[in-house]
Formats: C-alpha cells, sequence, structure tokens
C-alpha cells in the first residue's frame, strides 16, 4: 500500500512530467551548458555546507537533549522544532534583516536554521539509549574526554548522524524560498531553476533535464545514507534503559554552553520576527481578530489559525497512519525472508519524494491525477496527500529503526502463548515503539502546520490556513497588513508550541524513544 | 495485484481526509450549478457580491487559487485537453499570447465588454475580455527627499543621476511580475537601442535588485512598513491608496510617467464543464458592481470606463494617464531574451 501510494502520487506524475520535457528534445543543451553544471556545483556546495553546519550546530543540543538533566530541557527539546513551521518567507525575511548582504552565507545559516531540530532530535533519541559505561571506561583507562567521544561515542552515533544528515541534505538541496530570497537573482539552484522553467516558463525540457540531475545528486546522497545505516544494526544492541542522563561535569558545561548557545541563536530569527510584530504596537494582533486592511483577507487570522489546526491534523492522521504503515510493511519484509537488498530500495524509494522538487510534483499532478476517478487536481483532500510524501519518509526514519531493534525473541514467546500476530503486534510492537510514534506525530504536525506549497495551490480563499493567510498580507501594501502578518507569525509560533507541547506530554510509561531520521 | 491497494489507499485517503477539509465546500453542493472559477493568487472579491450573485443566478463560484499569472497560464495551457476549471481569471498581458495561441480559451464576447474594456483587447474574436488593469510604476517616499533636500524624480532619466546614487530598489524581472513590467516598461519608452544602456546606468548608481516584491517594498523601502534605507522602489500606482495615515494624505508617491500597464483577462475555458453558467460568470466580474469593488480588493483599476474610484484613490492613487505597453505577442517572443540579456547587464 505504501508503494502503491508512492507509485500514484509520486512516481507516476514524475515520471509523465518528465517524459513530457524529454519528449520536446533540448536536454542534451542544457546538460552541455556549463551554467548548468554551476548549478548543480552549487545546489550541491550549499547543501552540503548547510548540511555540515546543521550537524556542528544539532550535535551538542543532542547532547544536551539526551545526556543531561537539566531543568527546562522539556522547553528546549519543543521550541527547536519551532523553526521547521515557519513560512520561508517570513524566514529569509528576517535573516535579510540579520545579514543584510545576504549570499551564500546567509542561505547556508538560513537552511541549517530550518534543520537544526532534525539533527538534534535524531541523534538525541540513538544517544538517549547509548550505554553509559563504554565511555565511562574509556575514561578510567585513561582516555581524554574527547578521545572517549571521537573513539567510543561517535562511531556508535554514526548512523543516526548519517541518516540525519541525509535528511538534512535532502531538506537544504531543494529548499527554495530562502534561496530565492537570500540568494538574490545571482545565487541560484537546480531546484530555483526548475521552479522557473517549470512555473513561469513553461520550458519542460530544460526542466526535465534540471530535474533528472536533481534526482541523481539526491540518489547519491541516499546510499551515502543507507551506507551509514547499515552499519547501525551491530549499534542498536547497545541499547540500554535510558537512565544515561545526568548533571553535566567539568568539560561538558562547554558543552551545554555551546548548545546553549545554539538554541540562543535559533531564538534570533524568532525574535526578530516577533519584535518586527510588535513595532506598531499591538495593533497586528488587535487586526488578527479582523480580515486586516481594507479586506486583505477573507478570514481573519483567528479563523485562519483554526483552519490550521483543523488542516494539519487531518494531514497529521493520514500522513503517519501511511508512514506506520510503510515502516510496519518494510519490518515485516526485513523479518520475513525477503532479500535485504528489496528491503533497501524500497527504504530508499519512499525517502525520494523529500529530494524530487515540488513543482515538479505538482506540475505532474496536473496531467495525470484527472485520469483517476474524482479528479483530484484541485481538490482540497490533494493537501494532506501531498503532506504524507513528506511526512512519511520522517516516520520510516523515526519507527523503522525501533521496530527492527525489537528483539524477535519477545515476539516469538508471545506467538508461542498463542497471540495472534495482530495480537503480538499490539502487545509487543506499538508499546515500544510508542514514543517514536509520538516524535514522528510531533514532526508531522509540525511539518503540516507550516505546510505552504500545496495549501497554496489547494486552500479555497475562505480555508485559508495561518502560513497562507501570511503570504497572502505580506504580499499587500500597507502597515497594518505588514504588521498583521508577523503577528499571524507569533500565532503560528504559539500554536506549533502549543501542538508539539501536547504531543510531547503524552507518555509511555517506562520506554523512551529510539529515533532517527 | 497492486492495482487494489491503490484504490483502497486512495478511498482511505479521500474518507479520511473528506471530515474537515472538505468543509468549505459544504455550501455549494446544495443543488445550484457550480462555476469552478481556476485564478492566481491575488485574487480577492468581497464575499457579499458573491452571495448576490448566486441569489440572484443560482450559480456558486468555487474559486482555485494556482500560483502568480505565470503558474496560472502554464497551468491552464498543461491541462487544456481536461481543464481544471470553467472560468480562468488573471492571464495578463505578458502572458496572454501563450494562452491565445495554445487556444485554452472560448470565444465569448460579453455585453458588457464594449463598455471600456475593449480598449485592452487583445483578441479579435473575443477569447479573452479585460477586467481590470494595474500599473506598476516607481514608487518615491517623499519625506526621505524633503529631509535629504534633493528634489524628488520625476522620470526615468532622473534615476540615473548620481544624487539619486543608492536610493533605488528593483526587483528581479526572472523572479517578479511587477519586476517584469518594470523592465518592459523601460524597452517600451527607451526602446530597443536605449534600454540596455539605461540598466547600466541605474547599475551605476547603485541600484540594488531583489527577488521579490516583499523584500524590496516591505524591507528596503523607506516608505513603507520596514522603513529601510532606499526611498525609490518598483510597486503599483495602486500602492499609495494603502499608505494612507491618520492625517488622511498618503504617505508615499507613485510616479505616473514611470507606469507600465498590466491588463489582467478572464476568459471561458475550452471544454468548460457548464459555458452558459461560464459566461454568466464573465459578465459578473464585468458588472458595474464588480468593477467597482476590483480597487479595493484587488489594487487593481476597473477595465470598465465610468467606474468612480474610491475616494482615497482619487487623492493618493490615481489611475496613470499615460502607461507605456507593448503588444503581447512581442511580449511572448521576446521575454526570456530580454531577461536573459537583462542578467547578463545588471549581474554579469
Amino acid at each position: 500500500m505504501p508503494l502503491g501510494f508512492l507509485a500514484v502520487f509520486f512516481v507516476w506524475p514524475v515520471v509523465a512530467i518528465l517524459r513530457l520535457g524529454l519528449g520536446e528534445g533540448g536536454v542534451l543543451t542544457v546538460l552541455a551548458s556549463p551554467e548548468t553544471w554551476r548549478l548543480v556545483a552549487f545546489t550541491v556546495g550549499q547543501a552540503a555546507a548547510s548540511t555540515a553546519v546543521a550537524l556542528v550546530a544539532g550535535l551538542p543540543v543532542a547532547f544536551l537533549l539526551a545526556r543531561t538533566s537539566l531543568p527546562g530541557l522539556g522547553f528546549v527539546r519543543v521550541v527547536i522544532l519551532v523553526p521547521f513551521v515557519l513560512p520561508t518567507v517570513v524566514v529569509g525575511l528576517a535573516f535579510r534583516t540579520l545579514l543584510p548582504d545576504g549570499g551564500a552565507f546567509a542561505i547556508v545559516l538560513a537552511n541549517s536554521f530550518f534543520n537544526v531540530a532534525v539533527v538534534a532530535r535524531t541523534v538525541a533519541g540513538l544517544w538517549s539509549h547509548l550505554d553509559r559505561r563504554a565511555p565511562d571506561a574509556a575514561r578510567s583507562l585513561g582516555a581524554s574526554p574527547l578521545r572517549a567521544f571521537t573513539s567510543v561515542t561517535l562511531p556508535a552515533l554514526a548512523p543516526a548522524i548519517g541518516s540525519a544528515a541525509a535528511v538534512v541534505f535532502l531538506f537544504c538541496a531543494t529548499s527554495f524560498g530562502v534561496v530565492l530570497i537570500l540568494g538574490g537573482s545571482r545565487l541560484r539552484t537546480l531546484e530555483t531553476e526548475i521552479y522557473l522553467r517549470t512555473v513561469e516558463l513553461l520550458d519542460l525540457s530544460g526542466a526535465a533535464a534540471l530535474s533528472l540531475l536533481q534526482l541523481a545528486a539526491v540518489v547519491a546522497a541516499l546510499s551515502v545514507g543507507a551506507v551509514a545505516r547499515r552499519r547501525r544494526e551491530s549499534a542498536l544492541r547497545l541499547r540500554a534503559p535510558a537512565s544515561v542522563a545526568r548533571r553535566p561535569s567539568g568539560g561538558e558545561w562547554v558543552v551545554v554552553g555551546v548548545a546553549l548557545a545554539v538554541v540562543g541563536s535559533l531564538m534570533l530569527p524568532i525574535v526578530v520576527l516577533v519584535s518586527r510584530s510588535l513595532a506598531g504596537g499591538l495593533a497586528g494582533y488587535r487586526a488578527l481578530g479582523s480580515t486586516g486592511y481594507a479586506g486583505s483577507l477573507q478570514v481573519s487570522g483567528v479563523d485562519a489559525a483554526l483552519n490550521s489546526v483543523r488542516a494539519a491534523t487531518d494531514a497529521t492522521f493520514l500522513a503517519v497512519t501511511l508512514g506506520a504503515l510503510a515502516s510496519v510493511v518494510l519490518v515485516s519484509l526485513s523479518r520475513s525472508r525477503v532479500r535485504r537488498g528489496f528491503v533497501e530500495t524500497m527504504d530508499t524509494a519512499l525517502m525520494l519524494p523529500l529530494g524530487v522538487s515540488a513543482v515538479t510534483v505538482g506540475f505532474g499532478y496536473l496531467i495525470t491525477l484527472n485520469l483517476l476517478p474524482g479528479d483530484l487536481r484541485t481538490s482540497p483532500v490533494l493537501v494532506p496527500l501531498a503532506q504524507a510524501l513528506v511526512v512519511t519518509p520522517l516516520v520510516i526514519r523515526l519507527l523503522l529503526p525501533v521496530l527492527r531493534s525489537i528483539d524477535s525473541r519477545l515476539r516469538q514467546a508471545a506467538a508461542s502463548l498463542g497471540a495472534s500476530p495482530l495480537r503480538v503486534w499490539r502487545e509487543v510492537d506499538v508499546p515500544l515503539a510508542g514514543r517514536s510514534l509520538l516524535t514522528a506525530i510531533a514532526f508531522g504536525y509540525v511539518v503540516a502546520l507550516g505546510e505552504f506549497g500545496a495549501t497554496s495551490f489547494l486552500a479555497r480563499p475562505d480555508t485559508a490556513t495561518l502560513p497562507v493567510a501570511i503570504a497572502r498580507l505580506l504580499s499587500r501594501p500597507g502597515e497594518l497588513n505588514n504588521q498583521m502578518a508577523y503577528a499571524a507569525c507569533t500565532l503560528l509560533i504559539l500554536v506549533t508550541i502549543a501542538a508539539v507541547a501536547i504531543v510531547e506530554s503524552v507518555r509511555v510509561p517506562g520506554r523512551a524513544a529510539v529515533g532517527e531520521f | 495485484m497492486r492495482k487494489v491497494p491503490v484504490v483502497l489507499a486512495a478511498a482511505l485517503a479521500v474518507s479520511l481526509a473528506g471530515c474537515t477539509l472538505t468543509e468549505g465546500d459544504s455550501d455549494t453542493g446544495s443543488g445550484g450549478k457550480k462555476v469552478v472559477l481556476v485564478t492566481h493568487d491575488s485574487w480577492a472579491a468581497p464575499k457579499d457580491l458573491l452571495d448576490e450573485f448566486k441569489n440572484d443566478t443560482g450559480i456558486t463560484i468555487d474559486v482555485r487559487k494556482v500560483g502568480d499569472a505565470g503558474a496560472l497560464t502554464n497551468q491552464l495551457v498543461l491541462t487544456k485537453d481536461d481543464p481544471i476549471g470553467d472560468i480562468a481569471f488573471g492571464v495578463d498581458n505578458t502572458f496572454a499570447s501563450r494562452a491565445l495561441e495554445e487556444n485554452v480559451f472560448a470565444a465569448y464576447r460579453s455585453p458588457d465588454a464594449d463598455k471600456g474594456a475593449q480598449r485592452y483587447q487583445v483578441d479579435d474574436s473575443g477569447r479573452l475580455t479585460a477586467i481590470d488593469t494595474g500599473d506598476v510604476c516607481l514608487n518615491i517616499d517623499p519625506a526621505a527627499f524633503a529631509a535629504k533636500r534633493v528634489p524628488e524624480p520625476k522620470t526615468y532619466a532622473d534615476l540615473t543621476k548620481t544624487e539619486y546614487r543608492d536610493m533605488l530598489v528593483v526587483e528581479d524581472p526572472a523572479t517578479s511580475s511587477p519586476g517584469l513590467a518594470f523592465l518592459l516598461g523601460t524597452i517600451a519608452s527607451l526602446g530597443e537601442d536605449g534600454w540596455r544602456e539605461y540598466w547600466v546606468a541605474l547599475k551605476g548608481v547603485g541600484m540594488k535588485v531583489v527577488s521579490g516584491w516583499e523584500e524590496a517594498y516591505t524591507q528596503d523601502f523607506s516608505g513603507s512598513s520596514g522603513q529601510g534605507d532606499r526611498p525609490i522602489v518598483v510597486s503599483y500606482a495602486s500602492s499609495p491608496a494603502a499608505e494612507v495615515g491618520k492625517d488622511g494624505k498618503p504617505a508615499t508617491k507613485a510616479l505616473l510617467d514611470t507606469c507600465f500597464r498590466q491588463v489582467e483577462y478572464a476568459g471561458v475555458l475550452n471544454g468548460a464543464k457548464d459555458p452558459d453558467s461560464a459566461r454568466k460568470v464573465l459578465d459578473f466580474l464585468l458588472s458595474e458592481k464588480f468593477q467597482a469593488a476590483v480597487p479595493e480588493s484587488m489594487y487593481v483599476y476597473p477595465a470598465r470606463s465610468g467606474v468612480e474610484l474610491p475616494k482615497a484613490w482619487q487623492q493618493a492613487a490615481p489611475q496613470p494617464k499615460s502607461s507605456a505597453t507593448l503588444p503581447p505577442a512581442d511580449i511572448q517572443q521576446n521575454r526570456e531574451r530580454w531577461i536573459d540579456e537583462w542578467r547578463g547587464l545588471v549581474q554579469g
């Protein structure tokens, strides 16, 4: 079923639009142009640099979350997810305020701003399960803290780091809004160029050529991630009870300091936009109850928030269901005697939607989905379906390792005691994976709340969500509209924090999360 | 074998998502006719007008926004064999030619089409009907010029003077629709020979280029919310109407000699499911009531003549009398080349 979903809502549209483009010819001209290869180089370069920055910034935060017990960590855990939900146009404008000269440096920082949480939460998921005794033993044998980290902890974390890096790389390689705003028109990536050629120029052959290059780069990145994941099987046996958090000591305070500095700088762009919302006093907030200056919106800001919550709930439900099903299928396949290569190929295939341009998929929908009953092309139903494409890979990356790590003897014991296969799942797998499922739901919710692309295409004016309303307000003149846009951003942040906090507050007793992306 | 799960997935998806997302549609299913209006993101219309239209005709207008004018046109072209709606609004004069060549629209001449809209006619067979015009012009922040004791610029040529160094911010024509309109305005006014030199001169006096209107107007421009450091920006003739202060006076001003006219058209789509109702919607878009509402809802000027502008507009945002324009076929033929050349000149 996940494969069927992928086939209908991803492979078919993408192949159809690529075929249309390739049929026009001219692909070789694009591939032969040095300009094209400059695009490839800049795309890969900025994505690699952004990934590196996100890793360097995310690892101390992961340490903070996984290995220390300090007050307020719950808040840090929630608040680092906020960047994920912010509309890229708003983040782009905030970074322009902070770094007026923009350029590649600003793009890299903005991209990593969005993705620090992915690294931190993914690595922390695994780190909080690593046995503390291994690095402690290394220390007592005379290794320096750094040595103990690099030769004991880091190799054990490598799978989670590799996995997080692959996802972050995909997000950064296909990031659109911040590149457009911060790169001006000088710095362009495959993604922005595919968008321009498809949406503005209708140069489908050029777009197809670039899409193929993008696909190649993505598959390469995923293969690197898969290699890192393969090494993890042994790592997971290190699982230990989660009592690994303690008060930091000595040099660890330095790491904690760095982590807090990272969290602080994540807050900086957020502070910029909150202060912008207060530029005209509370006028922007008062306006949230209305429809903006001269009726810029057809719904009030408050209604837009309610629309957001409703739409995100639907989308999360659908996406997490699909993602969980996909994980179950994958893990059942690997438990049965299916060839391992097949399982891994399928795993990688389910990640692909993160690395392919949304506009390629969207235009593909236009020429394919009318052939399905009900013509989904302009149906609001497409919104959660499109979001499911993004959330499913995240859910899989979070759930799969836990499901895989469950001791098969536990399941066999249950079965031999007479439990039906369904009962085994309910009694063994679901409780063990529950915590990761919650994390997946939190991420899914954040993605859905912040979703803009598909929603802006498909949402009716009277069902506009907050990100759509923010974009609309920002695109109109008038001071009040602008203040209201930033006030709506603040509202979006608050809604996000509340939603994530609620999801995270559900505790699965006695279990802690193992997760990766 | 794989087909069954696919159908299941689709069915499941539809039933799941049906619960709240489609709620907004519930009032359209009450037996009346429905016309799907495909349009761009800037579409807006007063709800009471739409309700009134529904009461009078029994037709519900179901609005689908699909991106900017370019995205709209290209999606219509891609789906022309099985259109995603019955009527489209928002294809402008920079994209009209592509839509006409590809036969996206069916001929229909509304009874009201000769009450002013004919002034912007692009097609003899009446496949596209002008609904509104928007003028892209330079906007200035008069207070900044008063403070600097520099006279306000008036024309294209003024901007290349050194006294206006580092004052102008424009949008990239490749990524921004007002950016493209401004480039086209310079081409229309200065000719194929003059525009290149002009842009090199602008670059020489420190013109700043950004990707989108949002950055230019709400951040870099000194006259609006962002209070940036550039007092000249490419925006619309209508923008000052949104900057009227508490004293009732606009804080910004459009330079009416630097305008390029964008005309937005509507047309009934070839292959519309209910062409008769779609034609009625087009008549509605040209009706006096709707035309009187377009300034405040979409920041554009009515295409129909004799429709009075809102009071604030008459002072702050009068319609430019002599905007530059180019034939849509020329724009279609040269757009890509002009943008490429522009990139070479300004960013090379």
